[in-house]
């Protein structure tokens, strides 16, 4: 499982947790989250560069 | 083909000509900065320290990159002396450049407290990466800084500053931390949060004067305390750039004016971002920005869009105390309160109980995305 940051806002998402309160199941992988999503706290989209991967959470 | 220019390399300048290049991968695109024109995000300075980022790991692409990805011609340590909307000049170390729409993405000014002292010049404020910089330098191998500045920045760095191992005071002349922008329950909460995290309040008070002796830094309080420390940061506020568009004859009251259509007074001239104020609302956030961005470069693409702001939460990055808020559009209203075991929540609710904004705290956050579909749009 892995956590992704947004390089603008610096929302995190923790793979491991996901997004329950947005309908995204606890261990939904980044590759699985729909096109269309975008980043709860400013709206980035998905598609766009700012999505970096911030590392692995320990098992 | 004359190009759309932008001035100014920000989250709202390079966010714009993103958004452009997903609609018009030709247009000419000319980006104006006064800095090294680096892309980085200005929200992220204020938790960068307790994350292990230095300033130079914050900027995530260089002009070089930036200018490859956007199809764009960046001209980094520009500083623009004079707009001609007439011409549709704008003019740079004395010589014109061409536009045939010009975007405003000026960014804003920290406001600056009066303060006495011979050491008064020694503050530091933190706007951009490069301040970034400097303020990382000179708190390096130090133990202590005092903030002015209980606002959402003054907060989140006072925070952040703790995790990292300082010691903290903060000094606002409000009653409470977030005091504009929190119901009373929720601040009081913050205030004993980010005590408990540390945090030495002088609340109700202002800084008189900053004096450096052989100690180092001592700020003096209205109310006559004396506070010793390492650096002094300064958060208080920001206030939109106009002077640029004032001088071109653009209309300007608190930020440059604009109409949903992100324009100016002057045809061909628009305006987003921290600068703007967008039929009469100056909203220095991200979320704003962002939407402000994606209309903009739907009407420079040719499709005039005017911008629409749904409720726009803004998350406070304190994790002492993690906080929520979306201030109520409309004054005309009280709080609601319902405290939960690890959280609060606040509801900003009209006569007929009709939810006008919220706020929410720790564990409550979790109720963000169901409050703001609940919330009203700004303007829709």
């Amino acid at each position: 499982m892995k956590t992704w940051q947004c390089v603008v806002c610096g929302f995190i998402y923790d793979e491991a947790r996901g997004m329950p309160e947005d309908g995204v199941a606890a261990g939904t992988r980044w590759e699985d989250i729909p096109a269309d999503w975008s980043c709860p706290d400013c709206g980035v989209a998905k598609a766009d560069f700012e999505m970096v991967e911030a590392g692995s959470v320990a098992a | 083909m004359d190009p759309v220019l932008i001035i100014g390399s920000g989250l709202a300048g390079y966010t714009v000509a993103r958004e452009l290049r997903k609609l018009d991968q030709f247009t000419p695109l000319v980006i104006l900065s006064r800095d090294d024109a680096s892309f980085y995000s200005k929200p992220m300075l204020s938790n960068a320290l307790a994350a292990g980022k230095a300033a130079a790991q914050i900027a995530s692409a260089a002009a070089e990159q930036m200018a490859v990805q956007l199809k764009a011609r960046i001209i980094a340590g520009a500083e623009v002396e004079a707009i001609d909307t007439g011409r549709r000049t704008v003019q740079v170390a004395g010589a014109p450049i061409r536009y045939a729409k010009l975007v405003l993405a000026l960014g804003a000014d920290p406001i600056e407290l009066a303060l006495q002292g011979d050491a008064a010049h020694e503050v530091l404020r933190v706007n951009d990466l490069a301040a970034y910089a400097s303020f990382r330098a000179a708190i390096e191998g130090k133990q202590s800084v005092v903030l002015l500045g209980a606002g959402l920045i003054g907060c989140e760095f006072a925070n952040d500053l703790l995790a990292a191992g300082y010691r903290v005071a903060v000094i606002d002349p409000a009653q409470r931390p977030l005091g504009r922008l929190l119901p009373e329950a929720v601040a009081e909460r913050l205030q004993h949060a980010l005590a408990a995290a540390g945090v030495s309040w002088h609340l109700g008070t202002t800084a008189r004067a900053v004096k450096r002796d052989a100690a180092g830094l001592h700020v003096e309080l209205a109310d006559g305390t004396m506070l010793k420390t390492d650096v002094v940061l300064s958060a208080i506020g920001l206030r939109p750039r106009v002077r640029l568009a004032q001088r071109a004859g653009l209309k300007v009251n608190r930020g440059i004016v604009t109409d949903r259509l992100l324009q100016t007074s002057a045809a061909n001239v628009y305006a987003l971002g921290d600068c703007a104020e967008v039929d009469g609302q100056t909203l220095p956030y991200v979320l704003p920005l962002m939407q402000a961005a994606r209309a903009l470069a739907q009407t420079l693409a040719g499709t005039a869009t005017p911008v629409t702001y749904s409720a726009m939460p803004v998350v406070v990055k304190t994790p002492a105390l993690p906080l929520v808020v979306c201030p109520p559009a409309a004054l005309a209203g009280s709080w609601k309160l319902n405290p939960e075991a690890d959280g609060i929540e606040a509801r900003f609710e009209d006569a007929s109980g009709k939810l006008l904004g919220f706020a929410l705290a720790g564990t409550s956050i979790s109720r963000k995305q169901a409050l703001t579909k609940l919330a009203p749009a700004v303007f829709s």
